[in-house]
């Protein structure tokens, strides 16, 4: 018999992943703000000699804030959530704490040793995928571990249906396993030379625009199953929890996964158009991202209807103003893919930064304003204090809108401007502007952008402190509380 | 049917693995053996440009050049004759690229010159007034790593059957008979160079990184 007692959960592994959230948003985004005041103030590359330079960096800021940010995020707020949507505490399996904690220490160590190998400039130059062979084997590793305890934890629960965010959990696990381990085929060439050589050097299985395929089902689906997936899980139960209010549709919730499971890998070709992969490729991939709207904003407005007859809730609490506007960005990102996609457009947005400014909107707006929403909410229970200060969360939110803001916009203006010099001729058929004008006419951007990190990473900052101040000095709460989070 | 697969994690799992794997299976499969052909009489890369492509990687060139010249007017007048899948066969990683802070590299090997290329990596805003690419003059003092990149063609050659000599085979006594040839076609790089250190490098039988990167970057083509 189940008992009406709510269940103690162990929160010791979602706090320790919400640390390292914390730490690598924070280095991931500050290596981000770098590279692009590079981009504005070229000076600024020669700060750390070889290792300091703009192109050495930038695969830094790009798996900080994947793999260590992101992920870490993906796994804090499973080890919080998974237990209470399964009725079933983590510390009722010494196994799966055994295999947890492994997994985080792993983690931990790995992250630094594969940054540390970027930096020294070891790398296999597919983007995303950038890890060596060895950082790859840990990588599995992790991802198999964390799969254990996924599964693991399903299998002692004791609510029998699964709720729509293990869905989504189960799916990020699924994809990114497979994703990963396809993409990152490659040979290490010492083994195979008779001992020659550097042994962390590989090959990849694939060549020339076979490679480009593969790279990009990878790169387009990595964002699939990494910053979509994972995170559309997280408005699932945050957003109900926080409001109060019961899912909108679960209907919707049917259409929008399934959906997005079936069409969201055919549009990795639209990374390829008018490149030497077959036609029929491209078109497909086009097509595909223009269907993918649906099952997108199919999850965004099934939760925007949520808050129906609740938008008071929106003035009150800046928690769900935080969640509501990462629906609007998730929104306004999966209608400029499309936009991407569709050839005439790419002919002039691909190579430039409209797409880093798409791909921004898309995860200062979403991803990680459902990140730390989630931790704003989880923080209070794991810890059992009130949040620190109402006050600091308001200002941030409004600095980092304004941020996300200056940063797609400036961008969406840069790329389309430079896409279009690239192809301006003059009264006789010649080109009008020499490469090196369409990239000094981007100065003023570039300066935007740069203010735009800097506003985002204060904002990351003060949300830092917040949660710092709130472990160390927050009201002790007697109780825990129901749906909106208590803030002082 | 959902509800019964939301209460059997085993079922529901198996279903998304079977839903997302069609995607790469309709996409990628059909035209594998099609896209990895080589144009006919292609050669592939000598030991000392795949160690220059080794330092493009290793310093990531590719996060701001591409190499992928596509098929518009306005791409084949400023960077020549667009690109083709053949000529990208031995390519292991491909090295397109998904973004111009810079101009594409793909032939630029028809329009630069070794001593342009050395002048510029320099200091590029002297040779390209306005330009906001950093100097690399580490790879003038860094020694390429030729013997990685031989290890490199021993593996494509074995592996994947890509068309090297009958010289190119495993073990420290092939590379060490295969290594003058190297340091061969390194000479002739640098013999239209001007950097001491380039120089001195070359007497002393190393290879700067900045050499291998050239005869990479003349081979683009």
């Amino acid at each position: 018999m189940q008992s009406n007692a709510a269940l103690e959960y162990d929160y010791s592994l979602a706090k320790k992943f919400t640390f390292l959230t914390i730490l690598f948003g924070f280095l991931g985004m500050l290596v981000g703000t770098i590279i692009a005041a590079q981009l504005a103030f070229p000076e600024l590359n020669y700060l750390l000699g070889e290792y300091g330079t703009f192109s050495r960096l930038r695969p830094i800021h790009t798996n900080t804030v994947i793999f260590g940010f992101t992920v870490s995020g993906i796994f804090a707020t499973w080890y919080y959530f998974g237990q209470r949507v399964l009725k079933v505490s983590m510390a009722e399996s010494k196994f799966l704490m055994v295999v947890g904690n492994i997994q985080f220490w792993l983690y931990l160590i790995g992250a630094l040793a594969a940054t540390v190998s970027l930096l020294l400039g070891y790398t296999t130059a597919k983007e995303y995928a950038q890890y060596e062979w060895p950082f790859d084997i840990v990588v599995v590793l992790i991802w198999v571990l964390w799969g254990v305890n996924m599964m693991g934890l399903i299998g002692i629960r004791r609510e029998k249906a699964l709720y729509i965010s293990v869905w989504y959990y189960l799916a990020c696990f699924l994809g990114i396993a497979m994703l990963y381990l396809f993409n990152n085929m490659e040979i290490p060439t010492y083994f195979t030379s008779g001992g020659l050589g550097n042994p962390l050097h590989s090959v990849s299985i694939y060549a020339g625009t076979n490679d480009a395929l593969v790279q990009w089902w990878y790169g387009h689906n990595a964002v699939a199953f990494g910053f979509t997936v994972p995170i559309v899980g997280m408005i699932y139960y945050f957003l109900p929890k926080e409001s109060g209010q019961a899912i909108y549709s679960y209907k919707l919730s049917l259409l929008s996964f399934w959906g997005l499971m079936f069409v969201y890998l055919w549009a990795g070709s639209h990374h390829l158009l008018w490149s030497t992969v077959p036609d029929w490729m491209q078109t497909m991939g086009s097509a595909f991202s223009v269907v993918l709207i649906l099952p997108s904003w199919g999850s965004a407005i099934n939760m925007l209807l949520t808050m129906k007859g609740e938008w008071n809730q929106l003035t009150e609490n800046p928690l769900i103003k935080f969640m509501v506007l990462a629906s609007t960005f998730y929104m306004l990102s999966t209608i400029e893919g499309p936009i991407q996609a569709i050839r005439s457009v790419n002919a002039i947005a691909h190579f430039t930064d409209w797409i880093p400014g798409h791909v921004h909107d898309g995860v200062l707006g979403w991803v990680a304003f459902m990140i730390m929403a989630s931790i704003f909410h989880m923080a209070p229970r794991m810890f059992k204090k009130e949040l620190y200060s109402k006050k600091l969360m308001e200002w941030q939110f409004w600095i980092q809108t304004t941020a996300v803001v200056l940063y797609f916009t400036s961008m969406w203006i840069a790329g389309i401007t430079q896409g279009m010099m690239w192809r301006a001729v003059d009264e006789y058929g010649n080109l009008m502007y020499s490469f090196i004008d369409t990239v000094i006419v981007l100065h003023p951007y570039y300066v935007i952008r740069t203010l735009a990190g800097v506003l985002y990473l204060t904002g990351f900052v003060m949300f830092a402190y917040n949660i710092y101040k709130t472990m160390v000095s927050g009201r002790e709460l007697s109780e825990e509380p129901q749906f909106r989070t208590p803030m002082a | 049917m959902f509800h019964w697969l939301e209460n059997n994690p085993f079922f529901m799992a198996a279903g998304i693995s079977i839903v997302i794997s069609f995607a790469g299976l309709i996409e990628i499969v059909p035209n594998f053996a099609q896209s990895a052909k080589p144009l006919v009489d292609m050669k592939p890369r000598t030991v000392l440009e795949l160690a220059g492509k080794n330092v493009y990687m290793k310093d990531n060139c590719l996060s701001c050049h591409s190499q992928m010249i596509r098929p518009f007017k306005s791409e084949t007048d400023r960077y020549g004759k667009y690109s083709l899948s053949g000529e990208y066969a031995y390519d292991r990683p491909f090295l397109w690229g998904s973004k111009r802070t810079g101009p594409d590299l793909h032939r630029v090997g028809n329009y630069r010159t070794t001593d342009w290329h050395e002048a510029h990596m320099l200091n590029p805003p002297k040779i390209v007034p306005g330009s906001i690419m950093p100097a690399y003059e580490h790879q003038f003092e860094n020694e390429a790593d030729l013997e990685t990149a031989y290890a490199e063609a021993v593996t494509v050659r074995n592996v994947f059957h890509t068309p090297y000599g009958p010289e190119i085979k495993k073990g420290r006594a092939a590379w060490e008979a295969h290594k003058p040839k190297v340091l061969e076609d390194a000479k002739k790089i640098a013999a239209d160079m001007k950097d001491e250190r380039v120089k001195k490098a070359i007497a002393e039988g190393k290879v700067p990184e900045i050499v291998a990167l050239i005869a990479y970057l003349n081979s683009l083509k």
